[in-house]
């Protein structure tokens, strides 16, 4: 994290750029790059998808650029004169609560404001951390064989995430960067999109009998569930595998896990796993396991058709499946599994997948 | 027994109703709420094209009651009536009509129809068909409950009376049959007539629902539509079944004169020209050709340069009476219409009429209206198959100001009305939901839809000017000046000076003073500039308490009272900027506001404008 001054300094720095076109008679605007999927390309070096150089232009010649201009000043005043100054911070909510005295500046939702605080991330090169700005709690946990010791407004805890955790698991801080990792006797992360799954492999027992920690990202996964499976798989090197449905939505999931997400491509190196693998449901495993399918919905179909012109899926793996996919225009969930009895899942299915994919 | 001999005793006709029964579909009675819908349509259809033929206004009336699990459906038209002998077979026999033999536009074309509706109304409920009908005021009124015989189509009259009247003329079919009657959607009886409506301007159409409620599609003019005619095909529209057909039946004797007096475009020189490139004798009778005699004058056909068809025996709804149905059923901004000439496909001559109206009570959001017809009749069903959609998603309708996402129909408040007239529309299938993809007919509806697309756009732009303005003015008072304020207080300045950003924006005159001061001196700048799209000559006044030195250029000097009004004259064109300098003491000197002569104030950014 940077210290307050320097978030200070950035800040104020953005408010000076505005105040100097107003001066030199230049009609103020923000550059910001474009966060569309075409303005997305991938970094050789850190190997995840970032911004390309495709810009939008935020101008206060129209009503709207003009507005999103004014909310972006008083945000700043917000960030500065009550979080910065006084040590405090509020959620993303809260903000967008704050804003209803701000007149015509007020967020019309909160996605918008939301954004806003992604805006400023970009423009500073800061992180909303630096802004003292935190999500809801979002309740991703992790379970397994893993002590960490996590730095709380009241001391310092350790934890071991299977002895010393309810059946829930270690709930994820909003700020991961306050854990430390301690010790672990794991030999690879297991991430998991639904609780079901989630609370099935613990039942079975197969964080034990693996040595695997279990995450659950709970849905599409949030930037600090991200971030702790990066820090896993580069600090402990335990490599990483994505468990989700077998739809479209959920192959975003991994991506934005292993490539980066397009709405926060510009911390993809904060945040983003390239070594995760995906491990299913794989369309090819609808097929060779016969599971139990809904139909593609219409939107289904426009997502995966969607996801065949996104750059990070543009690889021969993803096309085969996406293809495959839409030939049999069918999903199928993660426990559909059961339906060959509670413990096909641990005891057929995530083997035979694992030793495919080398983990066992 | 011989395999043939076995297949042969399986070989049976089958009856129409078995018929019926497999092809429910086709006909379009499908669906229960389709039943009813397709009923009323070839009821009202008729009833539209009999008072036609007969100069009439339409008046229809149309009823749904509940009967029991069922529906009574009642239409009534002010038509010529039937004449009595007809009426069996015009109701109770499929495939009777009188236009199926003739090319012209008219909205029945297969003689299906009406029978249809009957039919499925006797094995739905096995209850008769009502018809009741007079042919003027010094005929009785008939009454005949008709049946069809399933075996033979044949009508079976269960009965037949003389009954009372209050119409001098007209039609009235009363028939029971399962269904279900929907009213919200757009595929709902309220939905046909509404369109019905739209394009039969000149016909009053009276609907009753089940449920009491009355809705009244009042005429919008008295003009009845210019009569179509019945024209001879013409031979690049001819298939060789439908030539041999010809050949075999007709009174001519001699193939020349066949020729010349079955099919249109085709005079004595053409008539002998086509014998001799089918090398045929013209004298021969045309019940002797053979199948490959036949065969080479049908290529004949094909290889003559011909005349189109005559055009003139279309009847298009006319741009006014577009207007005037989209008007009165829709309350909207804007609207424009395109009546595209007649176009010929395969020898059938047809013209497209398209229709836009614009804003209004019609919903932004979503897919814009398609309202799609057929010689004024409305299609409902399979907009997705039809011609008339494609030719709509091949327009880029972005150059017209709508936006189109993922291509295909455009979004935005919009109805879209197209009508095809033709002595034979192509449709895809007996159901005649959807115009096949002739491309002759997809590129007629093509321009049409760009030409009401150019009128949208220009309409569109109008506006938008107006709004644009608009938008200004609430950026420049209410957003910049907070704008520049909470940046003065965040970084703890004086505010910035919003005029010239102001005047960028405006695309005003801009006039901006900054003073440098030194060794006593005060050096002031004049700064001028013309950020509009017009030239603009004005007089620029400095007024100050002592008389100006080093004015560059010259001004004219005015000794006011308490001070001194320096003159400029200056003509800037769009784009352009001048500066205007001189010096005063930097002490004990006060200066007012710029003031301009000669521009409108609105136009001005950073002086005060006087005259």
């Amino acid at each position: 994290m940077k210290e307050a001054a320097v978030t200070k300094e950035r800040l104020l720095g953005l408010a000076e750029t505005l105040y100097d076109q107003f001066q030199e008679g230049i009609v103020p605007h923000l550059s910001l790059p474009s966060r569309t999927k075409r303005n997305i390309e991938y970094d050789q070096d850190g190997e995840v998808w970032v911004y390309g150089d495709q810009e939008s232009i935020r101008s206060v010649k129209t009503v709207r650029g003009a507005k999103s201009v004014l909310k972006t000043t008083y945000l700043v005043e917000l960030l500065i004169n009550e979080h910065l100054k006084n040590n405090r911070g509020s959620t993303l909510r809260e903000i967008y609560y704050i804003s209803e005295n701000w007149d015509v500046a007020k967020f019309g939702e909160q996605a918008e404001s939301d954004r806003l605080v992604e805006d400023l991330e970009i423009l500073t090169s800061l992180l909303r951390e630096d802004f003292h700005v935190r999500p809801e709690e979002d309740g991703a946990t992790v379970f397994g064989p893993l002590t960490i010791s996590e730095k709380t407004r009241r001391g310092e805890k350790t934890i071991h995430c299977q002895e010393d955790v309810g059946e829930a698991g270690y709930q994820i801080p909003f700020n991961v960067d306050n854990v430390e990792f301690k010790d672990h006797d794991a030999k690879f992360v297991v991430a998991i999109e639904t609780g079901g799954m989630h609370a099935r492999l613990i039942e079975n027992g197969f964080d034990q009998e693996h040595q695997a920690i279990l995450v659950h990202l709970k849905g599409q996964p949030a930037r600090s569930t991200r971030r702790m499976i990066k820090r896993l798989n580069e600090e402990l090197s335990l490599p990483v595998v994505i468990f989700t449905d077998g739809d479209p939505w959920s192959y975003r999931i991994y991506a934005s896990i292993a490539y980066g997400a397009i709405k926060s491509a510009h911390l993809s190196d904060y945040l983003v796993t390239p070594a995760a693998q995906f491990l299913g449901v794989q369309p090819t495993d609808i097929v060779n396991y016969d599971l139990s399918t809904d139909k593609l919905t219409d939107q289904d179909l426009q997502a995966l058709r969607s996801e065949l012109s996104d750059p990070r899926f543009a690889t021969d793996y993803w096309k085969e499946q996406i293809q495959l996919q839409l030939k049999l225009s069918k999903k199928a969930e993660q426990q559909a599994f059961a339906g060959k009895g509670l413990d096909f899942v641990t005891r057929v299915y995530l083997p035979e997948r694992l030793s495919e994919m080398g983990m066992i | 027994m011989e395999i043939a001999e076995e297949l042969a005793k399986h070989q049976k006709a089958i009856s129409v109703a078995e018929f019926f029964e497999k092809n429910r579909q086709i006909l379009g009675f499908d669906s229960a709420p389709r039943a009813l819908i397709t009923t009323v349509k070839e009821a009202v259809d008729n009833s539209l094209d009999a008072c036609e033929e007969s100069d009439i206004l339409p008046d229809i009336f149309v009823q749904i009651m509940r009967r029991g699990e069922g529906f009574r459906v009642v239409v009534e038209d002010n038509g010529p009536g039937i004449v009595g002998s007809e009426v069996p077979r015009v109701f109770a026999k499929l495939l009777y009509g009188s236009r199926f033999h003739t090319l012209k536009q008219s909205r029945g074309q297969q003689g299906i129809g009406i029978s249809a509706g009957v039919l499925y109304s006797q094995l739905t409920t096995g209850r008769p068909t009502a018809v009741t009908t007079r042919i003027g005021p010094t005929h009785g009124a008939g009454r005949w409950e008709l049946m069809i015989n399933t075996a033979t189509n044949e009508p079976e009259i269960l009965k037949t009376e003389e009954t009372d009247w209050d119409r001098p003329h007209g039609t009235r079919v009363e028939l029971e049959m399962e269904g279900s009657y929907v009213r919200s959607r757009r595929q709902s009886i309220y939905g046909y007539l509404k369109n019905v409506a739209i394009v039969n301007p000149h016909a009053r159409i009276t609907l009753v629902e089940p449920d009491g409620n009355v809705e009244v599609f009042e005429r919008a003019t008295d003009k009845l539509p210019r009569p179509s005619y019945e024209i001879k095909p013409h031979p690049w529209g001819m298939e060789l079944g439908g030539l041999i057909k010809m050949l075999r039946y007709t009174d001519k004797k001699k193939l020349r004169v066949f020729l010349q007096g079955t099919f249109s475009s085709v005079g004595a020189i053409i008539s002998s020209e086509i014998c001799e490139r089918a090398q045929l004798d013209p004298e021969m009778a045309p019940q002797d050709l053979t199948h490959a005699e036949a065969t080479r004058l049908l290529a004949a056909f094909k290889q003559m340069r011909l005349k189109s068809p005559p055009t003139d025996c279309l009847s298009p709804i006319g741009e006014d009476l577009i207007r005037a149905g989209l008007e009165k059923e829709y309350r909207v901004d804007f609207v424009s219409t395109a009546t595209r000439p007649v176009a010929v496909y395969s020898g059938n001559p047809f013209q497209v009429e398209v229709g836009l109206a614009y804003g209004g009570e019609l919903k932004a959001d979503g897919k814009v209206d398609v309202l799609r017809f057929a010689n004024r009749v409305p299609l409902l069903y399979q907009q997705g198959g039809c011609a008339m959609t494609h030719a709509i998603e091949n327009v880029s309708w972005k150059t017209y100001s709508l936006s189109q996402p993922g291509g295909g129909v455009p979004t935005g408040p919009v109805a879209l009305i197209v009508h095809i007239a033709s002595t034979n529309i192509p449709f895809t299938s007996e159901s005649k939901d959807a115009v096949a993809d002739v491309p002759e007919i997809v590129a007629e509806v093509e321009l049409g839809l760009k030409e009401v697309g150019r009128k949208l756009r220009r309409y569109l732009s109008k506006k938008s000017a107006l709004s644009e303005r608009k938008e200004k003015e609430e950026i420049i008072r209410k957003l910049l000046p907070r704008i520049s304020k909470k940046l003065a207080e965040l970084l703890a300045r004086e505010e910035p000076d919003i005029n010239p950003v102001v005047a960028k924006i405006m695309g005003n005159l801009l006039v901006k003073r900054s003073i440098v001061s030194e060794n006593g001196e005060a050096f002031v700048t004049l700064q001028v500039a013309n950020y509009g799209d017009s030239a603009c000559a004005f007089k620029l006044h400095e007024t100050v308490s002592v008389e100006a030195r080093s004015t560059e250029p010259p001004a004219r000097v005015i000794p006011l009272g308490d001070g001194y009004d320096h003159l400029w004259k200056v003509s800037l064109r769009p784009g352009e900027g001048q500066s205007i300098s001189y010096t005063v003491p930097s002490e004990g000197v006060s200066f007012s506001e710029p003031v301009v002569e000669g521009v409108a104030s609105e136009l001005v950014s950073g002086a005060k404008v006087v005259g």
